[in-house]
């Protein structure tokens, strides 16, 4: 391969294999500047994953795929809000029990469909043909960029596009300002009028939704079969965190996706980058392969010791009140 | 004022001008539990008008407040607001209603400006531009005669102007009726003035507005009325004018209470523990405490003075062994203490009982009960590896009854505890491990009269008992009557050492503020050093 298409397909992997990651990090982004800890990413990435390959490919629309991705996820965000918002379960607790809930509710669906009929997506043309590449006019067709960033999916575009109106969202409207509010001092904000459970509640749908639209990417782009060990894969938990190497901002997100995109694309091409630049880069193929499966969590690691060393007050994102259930007459 | 049964009775809501009330409770009853925190509380306030609201600790003041701030629901009882029966469910409603509290813990979001602060809580804002809603916050604030930044992040503010930023909030979201819940505790004399100033241009403007506070004087200076509470039950209300401090406090205590501080005579031993150029740099490294000396005889209280935030935290804490000083000596009996560790400065005798502004964040683990908080301090004389809860049990059973602690049994935690009780536990404990000097900052902060004057009886014990005392105090007139000399710290610079009888409220105001040194009047010797040292000039000269 010529080295301009090895650079080319590089870039292209960064963004296709991590907007998954985008999709998770922004949804849990959204959620925990309402205050609450979920770390129940993996499981309502998965279930997302799961029903939203069903339905769309029955329904043989993406639209479908897409809507009932956000739909289950946002379905798991409520089972978590009505824990820990209304009976003030821990919110640690509750999250990981959603993981693992959610990850049962995969397999469990994805087994018993396989034994009679599992729907392979080459046979939904609905589905498939809106899973294609889309060019964006003159963008495009600037060298390796062009290809490798502007002539991806429609999924791509609208990770890209929730992450900035989540921003968007959460720093220019006023509806923004009240849900950060909550997030950092519910008291605060409970003094002032400001109704914190239907708050909670709402953005914690959303955001888990969002969640589930990442899983349903996931799902399409590791091919059309049951995969027994599980689409998601750990992304779940990079998002995690994900969102303190973001420092809680959505347009942040994108530029951490990118980052540890780069690690996770590497060993994907690692041996044609090798190949195409033998002088330069030869060196990455004598890398062992386990060196770079454990590449994006040893990244993940040293960001959040970095993160916990900056640690300025007021330039942190994190809300103040984060993990903490508020019950307004506690004394 | 009317009888008041009478009125409830025929079911009048006018007053004698035949104006409705701004609000009226009728026979509000809450419990939490089995503790009934208010029973049958009735409270008028009209239009223009201030009530002061009057109660020792635990008598359910804030609790009666928070009904009408939407924070808990009454269980029995009316609320009228101008007249008509309203059901308060939620702060949203009690802000529909035109009712606005400023709590005593302020609920603001720290990282937010002032302007965020405000406008998190407006109805349909729509799309106004940050410089619009900066100047509409201006303009609003300085109608009333406050000064507010509204671009000031709320974690940069002063404790003072998180309180203006509380009221021109409510004020902003156009409050009527205004409930300020112990405003003065934590501002000095200058802020104390600015605010009352302030109210009483609210009251003209026609706002009712209802203040609790602890501080007699403060009630009489600023109330039309005053309603009284006790222990959750409603007592009386009466007019301001036609009352006094002493018929106030029988009221809420119940009995005569003597409001006189006593200053037993006792005879002073040699220095116990003398200080001398001591500097202390801060958490931030600046300078906090700079170049002080100071003695304390056994059988003295020795008073520190000075505005919050000068440095007795600071000195409080290098003198316990909690933070490390920059230069200068601490000799206690002749032994030099600097750098030994807490431990070992405990085993000296010396003990210090520290009460924050949360009151619960030094020295008591909350929510462990007061047996537990008492083996904090003396597990170490437990022979093996098991805790003797016996010994802690009976330390815990003998300041209870010593020191009349209110609380349901010794395995209560501590923070279910009312404030004045918390503060008893922990002035108890240091004194149940029979030291010889005792450094205590703020032992009756938020305290109400009857708690206050039970601590300075406990203190005084101590003092004839031959035990310095270093006292670290806000309130002035106390600190005349209580203690027998007074040091003045201005921005951790020593201004004098004063005896407490011969100085005046006047003279000790200069000094906090610096404008009077009286350092300089000592001329043979510097302030604070005694004629009869423990500490030679050959430790000086050695150290």
């Amino acid at each position: 391969m010529d080295k301009i298409g090895v650079l080319t397909q590089f870039v292209y992997n960064i963004v296709l294999l991590n907007i998954p990651l985008l999709y998770g990090t922004v949804g849990e982004i959204m959620v925990e500047k309402s205050g609450c800890l979920n770390l129940g990413v993996e499981g309502t990435m998965a279930v997302g994953a799961i029903f939203g390959y069903i339905f769309g490919c029955y329904a043989n629309s993406l639209g479908v795929g897409i809507f009932s991705a956000f739909l289950m996820g946002a379905l798991c965000g409520l089972i978590f809000a009505v824990l820990t918002v209304s009976l003030q379960a821990n919110q640690n607790i509750t999250g990981l029990t959603l993981s693992t809930f959610g990850l049962g509710i995969y397999f469990f669906v994805g087994h018993s469909l396989k034994a009679k009929a599992w729907p392979v997506m080459n046979d939904y043309a609905g589905v498939s043909e809106g899973f294609q590449g889309i060019q964006i006019p003159l963008l495009s067709k600037i060298p390796i960029i062009g290809k490798g960033l502007f002539s991806h999916n429609i999924l791509v575009y609208l990770g890209i596009v929730i992450a900035l109106a989540v921003w968007w969202y959460l720093n220019r409207t006023t509806l923004g300002l009240r849900l950060r509010a909550v997030g950092e001092n519910p008291a605060a904000a409970d003094s002032v009028g400001i109704n914190v459970k239907r708050m909670k509640y709402l953005h914690i749908c959303i955001g888990c939704g969002i969640m589930g639209i990442g899983g349903y990417y996931m799902g399409l782009n590791m091919s059309g079969s049951f995969n027994s060990s599980c689409w998601i894969n750990g992304y779940g938990w990079i998002a995690v965190a994900l969102v303190i190497f973001a420092n809680w901002n959505p347009a942040l997100a994108i530029l951490g996706t990118f980052v540890f995109g780069f690690f996770n694309a590497l060993p994907v091409s690692a041996s044609s980058l090798a190949m195409a630049f033998p002088k330069g880069l030869g060196w990455l193929a004598a890398i062992p392969s386990q060196l770079y499966d454990a590449l994006p969590f040893i990244i993940t690691a040293i960001v959040l010791i970095a993160t916990s060393i900056r640690n300025k007050r007021g330039s942190s994102g994190l809300p103040a009140a984060l993990g903490l259930n508020y019950f307004r007459e506690e004394r | 004022m009317a009888n008041k049964q009478h009125m409830v009775q025929v079911q009048t809501e006018n007053n004698e001008n035949g104006q409705n009330y701004a609000i009226e409770m009728r026979g509000i009853t809450k419990t939490f539990g089995s503790v009934v925190a208010n029973k049958g509380v009735n409270l008028t306030v009209k239009s223009g008008e201030i009530l002061a609201l009057l109660g020792e600790n635990g008598s359910g003041k804030t609790t009666l407040m928070n009904m009408l701030s939407g924070i808990y629901k009454p269980d029995e009882g009316s609320i009228f607001i101008n007249g008509s029966e309203v059901s308060i469910d939620s702060p949203e409603d009690s802000k529909k209603y035109g009712i606005g509290m400023v709590h005593q813990h302020f609920k603001l979001v720290d990282v937010f400006s002032a302007a965020d602060n405000i406008w998190m809580g407006r109805e349909n804002p729509g799309f106004v531009l940050k410089n619009e809603r900066h100047s509409a916050i201006e303009a609003l604030a300085s109608t009333f005669g406050f000064e507010l930044d509204p671009r000031k992040k709320v974690y940069n503010m002063s404790v003072s102007e998180k309180q203006t930023l509380e009221i021109v909030k409510v004020l902003c979201y156009g409050a009527k009726i205004i409930i300020l819940d112990e405003p003065t505790a934590v501002l000095t004399v200058q802020e104390i003035e600015k605010l009352f100033s302030v109210l009483r241009r609210m009251k003209e403007e026609g706002h009712a507005i209802i203040i609790i506070t602890h501080k007699l004087n403060e009630v009489m200076d600023i109330s039309d009325r005053v309603a009284i509470l006790r222990k959750g039950e409603y007592i009386t209300t009466v007019n301001t004018s036609e009352t006094n401090e002493q018929e106030l406090t029988e009221y809420m205590v119940g009995r005569k209470v003597d409001l006189n501080i006593d200053r037993p005579v006792v005879e002073t031993t040699r220095p116990l523990l003398e200080v001398r150029d001591l500097c202390i740099n801060n958490d931030e490294g600046a300078t906090a405490i700079d170049n002080v000396s100071f003695y304390i005889r056994g059988g003295e209280i020795l008073g520190v003075a000075g505005i919050a935030g000068c440095g007795q935290k600071e000195l409080c804490e290098a003198i316990a062994g909690l933070r490390p000083i920059k230069s200068g000596q601490m000799i206690h009996k002749g032994d030099n203490i600097v750098g030994l560790s807490p431990k070992q400065i405990l085993e000296k005798g010396i003990s210090m009982s520290f009460v924050p502004e949360d009151r619960l964040g030094m020295g008591l683990a909350p929510s462990m009960s007061i047996v537990d908080n008492m083996l904090l301090k003396n597990y170490r004389d437990c022979k093996g590896p098991f805790v003797d809860r016996k010994s802690g049990r009976a330390d815990a059973m003998q300041v209870i009854k010593d020191l009349e602690v209110v609380t349901p049994s010794a395995d209560t935690p501590v923070r279910r505890l009312s404030g004045g009780n918390v503060q008893k536990v922990l002035l108890g404990r240091e004194i149940k491990a029979g030291p010889n000097v005792i450094v205590t900052a703020y032992p009756v902060r938020g305290l109400d009269i009857n708690s206050s004057y039970m601590i300075y009886d406990i203190l005084n014990k101590q003092k004839t008992d031959g035990v310095g005392v270093l006292f670290v105090g806000e309130d002035l007139d106390v600190m005349m009557a209580l203690c027998d000399k007074i040091m003045v710290l201005c921005h951790g610079k020593l201004m004098g050492v004063v005896h407490a009888h011969k100085t005046t409220k006047e003279e000790l105001g200069l000094m906090m503020t610096g404008a009077l040194d009286l350092k300089d009047k000592y001329e043979d010797k510097p302030a604070g050093i005694a004629k009869d040292t423990r500490f030679g000039e050959q430790e000086a000269k050695e150290a």
